[in-house]
């Protein structure tokens, strides 16, 4: 078998970097949230939602770039009923999440479908084309990988440096930070813990919306019910994998796509002998398995999954 | 500025009227998607009812689909009054359905009395193991749950079309993948003759009375009750918290199973890879509109099944997508989470400043 | 020194439903000056405090704050922000920092604009090192204040509140966490700020410390201000008893001959991934008819020695037996049955399950006893009977055995554990902080029931902070310092307090 080779080949790379995109949008919005001290398990709706929401919004003319500003809009929404529900009424994260998922994601079908009764093949937009850069595309190796990626990658991968500078070198970054460790510690600065987790989950959700819209928009041209297909589920255990760093995040998102794109070509070397599910199953596997290792040094923002309240301490 | 004083004991009536209130108010938000898809809404609500009361066959196909709802609901409830977020029901509900096929299609050739209990018993142990990996993997590992469950749900389906095209397959399906139908020997026995409702619904209210009495009678109920409201608190009074967990994994995990048998053994017959439109994550909204109580899951079990057999034949009768159904559900878990708050909590009113 | 007022609180009132907690207080702070607050637990320090930060709105009553020119202004109430505009800053008992930023990111939270691109942290330094050099206070600034010790985190909120500017500084229980030692650095440290103008709050019940370090000296009892004296003219004895109201009865302890041994520790040690909180080759015996007191700064291995006793933790070394019987396996169940009885150090985390019932929780430690269920199913009616006759006999007040926990008062949780507790006839009782927080009455309370244990014949090992409850209560006092256990062969304070800084007396 040649594995070696298929590590080598550019269309690889390409492909793993391409898989990554999405999911890099989407763990960067958890970690948002999460470091902020609030899960959000709305991520697999609000996929979901960018997707059908951003295709929509190109299909009915509004061009690639307003379709993205719409999806991040929704996304943006059904981030604030999460987080109305959980940081000022303090309920559930795990069951606000859910239900924001299957909200989300059932208001997302029932629009599609309204707007589009019994079409029998999905309507199909003009997506985000590869940015052919003169010169650097031509580069051997690096040139595919790199340079004939569509926008969306690398918007995502300055979302990348864009949420680590705000962590790491921003007041902003710091009182978020800071929120998710000791709401107590906010507030006695007289910052408000409430705006800045509501805030939080708003930006990180919108986000996520991005990368369901890079689904209908970049990787495909057309929505299809069902095409999140966990990937959501998947971010949330890439968050716990990364130790909510966003490097780490980047790393994992990559991996993660490097080996997805690693089975889809192995299928076609060794199919014949091994049933096509073991290779669907395996990214699932892989995620399970990187957070069972994980899981014990997993270093939790202390004040995960915590309600406060103002005026208890 | 508003505030919230919690209320110190929240009063019957409410703990009662707010999921009722809740579910009432999903279904009026419902006007809202039904007139944005350009329906007459009272005509809607019409056939909506008509869907269910209509006919005897319409409210026993209710009660058919209310069925698996009040297993998976049953699962969610044990669960999560053990702070265990089992979010896996609808992976062990195929665990338990694959399960039945395999001895369910003639691995076992035994009369009713005997084949039937053995499909069961194996069902239910196999959504059992189901959830008692996750359940492991979060005491001896630390592993998060919510992010297991959720994964093996993807796992366990992959894996179910993997068995229907291989070992499970029909050799006369025609090429499609599913399985060979249950020996007639093991299917449970119809309720009423020309109608689908089964014996799956008796031994569903069955499990719901065992559940109550387990929860709110026995020791066992009591520790896994201390566990979820304060594990540390339980641990310190010597109650094992690993083992209680393990525990509510197991039966919440067996009951998701058995929703799985009594779809593929009393109403299909046979197993294919979409034979739950989301059972599993239904159960979540079904046991919180029932505020986790095992008896209430029947009742809104049988709601939210109305919604969906309501909705299929409203959107049937006038064009109305038939994804309106899900978002009602959606919306009666946002309202009854919201509507718990308010039975929680006073909302006062009060001049800025004052706290 | 100039020593102009720079705040005046004008008859402060606030009750919270018929509990009157604050009755007409009126206090006058001036430049450069240390007032102390002194009273007991439940006096109203709090309450005021928490009317001048703006956390609680005064039912009547007015603030006046000095500007920096020293024109006194009116402070609007109930808004934390102009408590921290008008250049008053706190140090609360249980810090408000986070743990997972350095401690400079700590002290700047919040004092930049949260749309600025970037943190000034040069000039930021250059301020707090500054700050620094004149106070005497020292932090590791780009250390996570996670790893920071317990004095190092106070001193980081202190420098916090500083490089905010403050001119008024309150200090809640500063002590509290502090050996007597690491406290007489803090008091040099205050001297040193306010010759600088800083005005101080010192908020204390220790009337040691206030009388060495204050001013002036201003007692709450019961909501009310009972009177207000300068330190130099201060007679110890006569502020004790405008605290108390009246002499505190000595707790009677009867003289009793140590039995056989109940507890036995033998060269135990504990690790743990906190330096802090482990346990070091430990020898340690409890006898019956004894009261052994654990004294030592909180996180010296205290929580490590309750862990191990109560099951939670299992030695890494060394043995332990109880009555003679080494114990193998340890876990909670297995403790609680060879006779520990176990009253926690957090009471609401740890000790009830706040969501069940009374009843429920006066069971919950003996869920296999044949009175409480046959057959796996409760015993509904014997409950319900039992919980009755606790709630007599421990004069557990509140809406009664079916309500739940939670709604009982932080006493009468505590009495619900003693109950659990007591009930069973343990031969050791570990008591961890078991009178924190509580008022008077309940405190008497637990010290009565845990000398009648003595008296019954039980051992208990008593963890405390309060030195003052250790040398009451104890028959013999051994000093927790750095995980590890010295027999103090006194009970001179001083000799006690340079023990528990690990200096051998």
């Amino acid at each position: 078998m040649d594995i070696l080779h298929i590590l080598l080949t550019d269309s690889f790379w390409a492909a793993a970097l391409r898989i990554a995109t999405p999911l890099i949008f989407g763990v960067l919005g958890a970690l948002i949230c999460e470091k902020a001290g609030v899960l959000n398990l709305g991520i697999e709706g609000i996929f979901a939602a960018g997707a059908m929401a951003g295709w929509m919004a190109v299909w009915l003319g509004a061009g690639l770039w307003g379709g993205l500003l719409v999806a991040a809009i929704v996304g943006g929404g059904f981030g604030l009923m999460h987080a109305i529900l959980t940081v000022p009424l303090g309920l559930s994260q795990h069951v606000s999440g859910l239900g924001i998922t299957m909200f989300a994601t059932s208001l997302s079908y029932f629009i599609y479908r309204t707007a589009l009764p019994q079409v029998t093949s999905p309507p199909r937009i003009t997506p985000f084309q590869p940015l052919d850069i003169p010169i650097l595309s031509d580069l051997p190796f690096l040139g595919p990988v790199l340079f004939q990626q569509t926008a969306m990658t690398w918007l995502a991968l300055f979302m990348v440096a864009l949420v680590w500078w705000v962590l790491n070198r921003t007041p902003l970054g710091m009182a978020l930070r800071a929120v998710g460790d000791n709401p107590d510690a906010v507030d006695a600065q007289g910052l408000s813990v409430y705006g800045l987790r509501m805030g939080a989950i708003v930006a990180g959700s919108a986000l996520m919306a991005l990368g369901g819209a890079f689904l209908t928009m970049s990787a495909f041209d057309a929505f299809f019910f069902g095409m999140v297909n966990g990937r959501g589920w998947i971010c949330i255990a890439l968050v716990i994998f990364a130790s909510w760093r966003p490097g780490k995040a980047l790393l994992g998102a990559l991996l993660f796509g490097a080996f997805d794109a690693f089975q889809v070509r192995l299928q076609t070397e060794v199919g014949a002998f091994v049933p096509s599910q073991v290779f669907l199953m395996a990214p699932y596997v892989l995620s399970l398995v990187a957070l069972v290792i994980v899981a014990r040094r997993a270093e939790y923002p202390a004040a995960l999954l915590q309600p406060w309240f103002k005026g208890q301490r | 500025m508003i505030r919230f004083e919690p209320r110190e004991t929240p009063s019957r009536a409410l703990t009662l009227g707010v999921p009722v209130a809740s579910a009432l108010i999903a279904l009026l938000l419902a006007a809202i998607p039904l007139a944005f898809a350009g329906a007459n809404i009272l005509e809607a609500y019409g056939q909506m009812a008509k869907g269910i009361f209509g006919s005897t066959f319409a409210f026993t196909e209710m009660l058919t689909r209310a069925t698996p709802l009040i297993f998976t609901g049953l699962a969610a409830t044990l669960a999560f009054r053990a702070r265990l977020w089992n979010i896996g029901a609808e992976g062990q509900f195929y665990l338990g359905a694959m399960a039945a096929v395999t001895v369910g299609t003639g691995l076992i050739d035994a009369p009713g009395i005997i084949l039937i209990p053995i499909i069961l018993l194996t069902g239910a142990a196999a959504g059992a193991a189901g959830m008692a990996g996750p359940a492991y993997l979060k005491t001896r590992f630390g592993a998060d749950e919510v992010v297991t469950t959720l994964l093996l749900n993807f796992i366990i389906l992959i894996f179910l079309q993997m068995m229907l095209e291989g070992p499970l397959k029909d050799p006369m399906g025609m090429g499609w993948p599913q399985s060979e139908p249950i020996l007639d020997a093991g299917m449970l026995p119809q309720l009423l003759p020309r109608m689908r409702i089964h014996a799956g619904l008796i031994i569903a209210l069955i499990a719901a009375v065992i559940a109550q009495i387990m929860l709110s009678k026995t020791v066992w109920g009591f520790k896994l009750r201390a566990v979820g409201e304060n594990a540390a608190a339980a641990l310190h009074a010597g109650i094992g918290v690993k083992r209680t967990l393990m525990g509510a994994a197991v039966v919440s995990g067996a009951l998701a199973g058995l929703a799985g048998v009594s779809e593929v053994a009393g109403l299909k017959g046979y197993l294919t890879a979409d034979l739950s439109p989301g059972f599993g994550y239904t159960g979540i909204v079904v046991a919180m509109l029932a505020g986790l109580s095992p008896i209430g899951v029947v009742i809104s079990a049988v709601f939210i099944a109305s919604v969906f057999v309501g909705a299929d034949s409203m959107s049937r009768a006038m064009g109305v997508s038939s994804y309106l159904a899900d978002l009602v559900v959606a919306l009666s878990l946002i309202c009854v989470l919201i509507g718990g708050f308010t039975a929680r909590y006073r909302i006062l009113i009060v001049r800025k400043g004052a706290a | 020194m100039t020593n102009h007022l720079v705040l005046s609180l004008n008859n402060l009132s606030k009750r919270f439903g018929t509990i009157v907690a604050n009755d007409a207080v009126s206090i006058e702070l001036h430049r450069g000056e240390v007032l102390s607050l002194l009273g007991e637990n439940g006096a109203g320090k709090t309450t005021l405090m928490n009317m001048l930060f703006g956390h609680y709105l005064p039912d009547s009553g007015t603030v006046d704050v000095a500007d920096e020119a020293g024109v006194m202004w009116p402070l609007t109430l109930g808004h934390p922000q102009a408590a921290l505009a008008a250049g008053i800053g706190m140090v609360h008992q249980h810090f408000t920092l986070a743990a997972n930023l350095s401690a400079l990111d700590n002290i700047l939270l919040g004092s930049e604009s949260l749309l600025s691109w970037r943190q000034n942290r040069h000039a930021a330094r250059a301020k707090i090192l500054g700050i620094m050099d004149r106070s005497g206070l020292t932090a590791p600034l780009d250390e996570r204040v996670g790893n920071l010790s317990v004095g190092e985190r106070q001193r980081v909120e202190i420098l916090k509140a500083l490089y905010h500017d403050v001119r008024i500084l309150v200090l809640d229980e500063p002590t509290a966490v502090l050996t007597p030692q690491e406290a007489d650095t803090l008091f040099e440290n205050i001297g040193a700020m306010t010759k600088d103008g800083l005005s101080v709050i010192f908020i204390s019940h220790k009337l040691r410390e206030v009388l060495a370090f204050s001013n002036r000296i201003a007692v709450l009892r019961h909501g009310k201000k009972v009177g207000e004296i300068a330190t130099d003219t201060a007679d110890e004895t006569a502020i004790a008893r405008l605290m108390v109201g009246a002499d505190t009865p000595a707790v009677p302890r009867p003289a009793m001959q140590p039995g056989a041994p109940v507890l036995a520790l033998s060269g135990v040690t504990v690790k743990s991934d906190n330096a802090r909180n482990s346990l070091r080759a430990v020898d340690l015996v409890v006898h019956g008819h004894e009261v052994v007191g654990i004294a030592g700064v909180s996180g010296n291995g205290q929580s490590a020695l309750a862990a191990l006793i109560s099951g939670l933790a299992t030695p890494d070394q060394g043995e332990m037996s109880v009555d003679g019987i080494q114990i193998t396996r340890f876990n909670p169940q297995n403790l609680l049955k060879v006779g520990i009885g176990r009253i926690p150090e957090d009471r609401h985390h740890d000790g009830v399950i706040g969501a069940m019932s009374v009843s429920e929780n006066l069971i919950v430690e003996r869920l296999s006893d044949p009175d409480i269920q046959k057959n796996g199913f409760l015993r509904r009616d014997a409950i319900r009977a039992h919980a009755a006759q606790l709630c007599q006999d421990y004069d557990i007040r509140g809406p009664g055995p079916e309500a739940k926990a939670r709604l009982l008062s932080g006493g009468n949780i505590q009495k619900l554990i003693l109950a659990r507790v007591f009930e069973c006839s343990p031969r050791l009782i570990l008591a961890n902080q078991p009178t924190r927080g509580l008022d008077l009455g309940a405190a008497s309370e637990v010290g009565r029931r845990l000398l009648e244990a003595r008296h019954r014949g039980a051992g208990v090992l008593l963890i405390s902070e309060d030195l003052d409850e250790v040398l009451a209560l104890s028959d013999r006092i051994i000093v927790i310092h750095d995980g590890q256990l010295i027999e103090a062969d006194t009970k001179d304070r001083a000799a006690i307090g340079l023990m528990m800084a690990g200096e051998n007396a």
